[in-house]
């Protein structure tokens, strides 16, 4: 599941690592490194000890969620019910579907030899229950098929981690001396009912040995599929310009968004060619939108940069990032119009002058004060404001901060007369110094620390000004003296 | 010595025969020459003269501003949001702030333009000025570096620093911020030039006219040096 891409080879031993509370853990390994002897959980230091060869990959767990997403949407090619099964499994309801494929065992030859294709490998099991073909997948044999006749004697010889149990109640079954699931099929049922009677269902060996044998249901609940929103023009003749058709496919491609209930944050328009290419346009909404007029306007004047060759046929628009919306009903002062003003204006900002022109100044938990504060695209979703403002900073910050000249330095506070721009500044008054530390956390091992001063010069502006280090900090030479910001 | 409170209209004063707390309740086009360009006083007077709104401001500025004069600090400002947009050119500015005009669900619109670009035309002041009044959003050019040409603002300022109100805590410290601004054209009433306070504590301009405070805006703040050494 996770080696995706180019995986190395499989003699190399690799482990995906994630941070834990003592340094790196070992969150999953490939089978040279499971050969090796390294075990999921353990401590990264420890395993090196054990195996010095090991390659150490950072895992990306939320990545592998939205691969799996995406992996079980495409293995409804064989079925038409998948779900996900925990981090690392997927489940297919096959009834009925199997003789399209020539039978059971072509089926799970088919699903793996694909699944190949991808540089993903499989461990696949057939069985009647999803219990059944959890433990045999992951325990069992290579793409074992179970009857429910012969399944008794599948998994009579598999450990008991096979049962999908937690790691304590494993551990408890193992000091009872019950190893395999056969043992513990032939413990009298009273026996198990009464020692597990108020486990949750994955502690208690009796509910997950009934959903193995089929006397617990447990269904598959596939979640549906978005729909795919797409209209066309087909043309009778190639032209150059698409815009006159934009209009109509625009209120389309909106009724049918709206006969569904969705809205969609990015539209994609696309010319097909006479020549055979295809040329792509996008343009992306702060909120879930289905509003012809102003997605139509959002296309403007970018129509241009889409290149038309000699001319094309066909035009597509697709809408991408579709969810539910609710109507909103405008009241008689208008007000609902009010609600929708604002992100309006930020996709029209947006289409016109770009992402990153366009930004939300936001605060964050930083003493640091070019860290204090943040920009976010203001197309993204804003995260609830967690951070204080601080009191005593200036109402404008320099990008980076300036260094100035010192002239007249004393031993105590700001120096009296600096150079800065060209300019001599005399310093009439100040306040100060906050001493403001760099976070070890985030900054290279010899920043210094800064001193900041709000400083009064002659003609009445008042600055921020900070000296970048003490003398003898031992980390550079003698302080430097930076103006950050102005006050009002 | 502390003019301020030896001066009877000082909180509210009154200007163009009705009284208001803010001198441009309406909403309209107005011009602010920042004395300098690192000379943050013209963002602090703009901003004490925004209406209350819990509402976004459309935040536009140029390249070159951003890097002379810094891009604005939400610490540093009490209770705003900001939208903030950089652009390179001043077409794209004059752009973004018209853009913004056409929308009701802002608080104001401010542009911060170095110079004096073309674009910045006498008809590009009057479109501005003639949305802003009629989407009932107050729009605030910035301008730095900039003469003061032909222009269609209603309202245009000159803002600088003075020497800071003496700080009742610290001698040494600088105290309440202190600005001259001049209202050198209007439409509405006589040009004037009052000194301004920021009270930090209460977050408030108090204005005073001018007159009675030149002594303190002609002095550099020399006699407030810190102590011999």
């Amino acid at each position: 599941m996770e080696r995706t891409g180019n995986a190395p080879p499989d003699d190399i031993p690799v482990a995906l690592v994630t941070e834990g509370t003592h340094g790196p853990v070992i969150h999953d390994v490939n089978r040279a490194a499971r050969l090796a002897g390294i075990a999921p959980g353990a401590r990264v230091t420890d395993m090196r000890s054990l195996c010095p060869n090991l390659q150490i990959e950072y895992a990306d767990i939320a990545g592998d969620r939205v691969t799996l997403q995406k992996l079980m949407l495409w293995a409804r090619r064989w079925c038409p019910w998948t779900t996900t099964d925990g981090e690392n499994g997927l489940v297919m309801d096959t009834t009925g579907s199997d003789h399209l494929w020539g039978g059971e065992t072509e089926m799970l030859r088919d699903i793996e030899a694909k699944l190949a294709l991808l540089g993903l490998d499989a461990q696949l099991a057939l069985a009647h229950t999803w219990g059944a073909a959890w433990a045999l997948a992951r325990f069992g044999g290579v793409r074992q098929i179970s009857r429910p006749e012969t399944l008794g004697h599948d998994l009579a010889s598999l450990p008991v981690e096979s049962l999908r149990l937690n790691s304590e109640t494993c551990l408890l079954l193992s000091r009872l001396g019950l190893k395999t699931v056969g043992a513990l099929s032939a413990v009298p049922r009273t026996s198990l009912a009464r020692r597990f009677a108020r486990a949750k269902p994955d502690g208690n060996p009796l509910h997950r040995l009934d959903q193995i044998n089929g006397h617990l249901p447990e269904p598959v609940s596939s979640p549906s599929d978005l729909p795919r929103f797409e209209v066309q023009a087909n043309l009778p003749e190639p032209i150059q310009d698409p815009s006159p058709y934009l209009p109509d496919l625009c209120q389309a491609m909106c009724t049918r968004l709206a006969d569904q209930g969705y809205g969609c944050r990015s539209l994609i328009l696309t010319v097909f060619r006479t020549d055979g290419e295809i040329s792509q346009l996008s343009v992306r909404t702060s909120t879930p939108n289905r509003d012809a007029d102003h997605l139509q306007k959002l296309f403007g004047d970018r129509l241009e940069r889409i290149n038309p060759g000699f001319g094309f046929d066909l035009i597509s628009l697709e809408a991408g990032d579709v969810t539910l919306i609710d109507t909103v009903q405008t009241t008689l002062d208008g007000t609902a119009e009010e609600a929708l003003a604002l992100p309006r204006l930020i996709d029209r900002l947006t289409a016109r002058l770009g992402p990153r022109a366009v930004t939300r100044p936001q605060i964050f938990e930083s003493h640091v004060p070019e860290r204090a504060q943040g920009q976010l695209a203001a197309l993204a979703d804003i995260p609830p404001q967690s951070a204080k403002i601080r009191n005593t900073r200036p109402i404008t910050l320099l990008p980076t901060p300036e260094e100035v000249k010192v002239l007249y330095a004393v031993p105590e506070g700001p120096p009296v007369q600096f150079t800065w721009r060209k300019q001599t500044l005399r310093i009439t008054r100040y306040a100060g110094p906050e001493r403001i530390a760099p976070e070890w956390w985030h900054d290279r091992p010899n920043a210094r620390l800064r001193d900041y001063f709000r400083i009064e010069v002659q003609d009445g502006r008042r600055i921020w000004l900070y000296r970048e280090g003490l003398h003898g900090d031992g980390r550079g030479g003698d302080p430097r003296w930076f103006i950050h910001g102005f006050f009002a | 010595m502390t003019c301020l409170t030896q001066h009877s209209a000082i909180t509210r004063l009154s200007y163009g025969g009705r009284e208001r707390k803010v001198l441009s309740q309406d909403a309209t086009l107005s011009e602010v020459f920042a004395g300098a360009a690192a000379d943050a006083s013209a963002l602090g007077f703009v901003l004490s003269q925004l209406p209350e709104k819990d509402a976004p401001i459309l935040w536009v500025q140029d390249r070159v501003t951003r890097l002379e004069s810094g891009v604005p600090y939400l610490h540093g400002m009490s209770n705003v949001t900001l939208i903030q947009i950089s652009v390179s050119r001043a077409q794209d500015a004059l752009w973004a702030l018209e853009e913004g005009l056409r929308s009701s669900a802002l608080r104001a619109v401010v542009g911060e333009i170095w110079g004096d670009p073309k674009a910045l035309s006498f008809t590009a002041t009057k479109r501005l000025a003639m949305r802003a009044e009629a989407s009932g959003v107050p729009c605030w050019l910035v301008r730095r570096a900039a003469a003061a040409n032909l222009s269609a603002a209603r309202d245009r300022w000159r803002l600088n620093s003075l020497p800071s109100a003496p700080n009742p805590h610290d001698s040494h410290a600088p105290g309440d911020a202190r600005w001259q601004a001049d209202l050198f054209r209007t439409r509405r009433g006589k040009p004037t030039q009052w000194v301004a306070t920021h009270e930090r504590a209460t977050d408030r301009v108090y204005l005073s006219a001018a007159s009675v405070d030149q002594q303190m805006a002609t002095g550099d703040g020399a006699h407030r040096q810190r102590a011999a050494r």
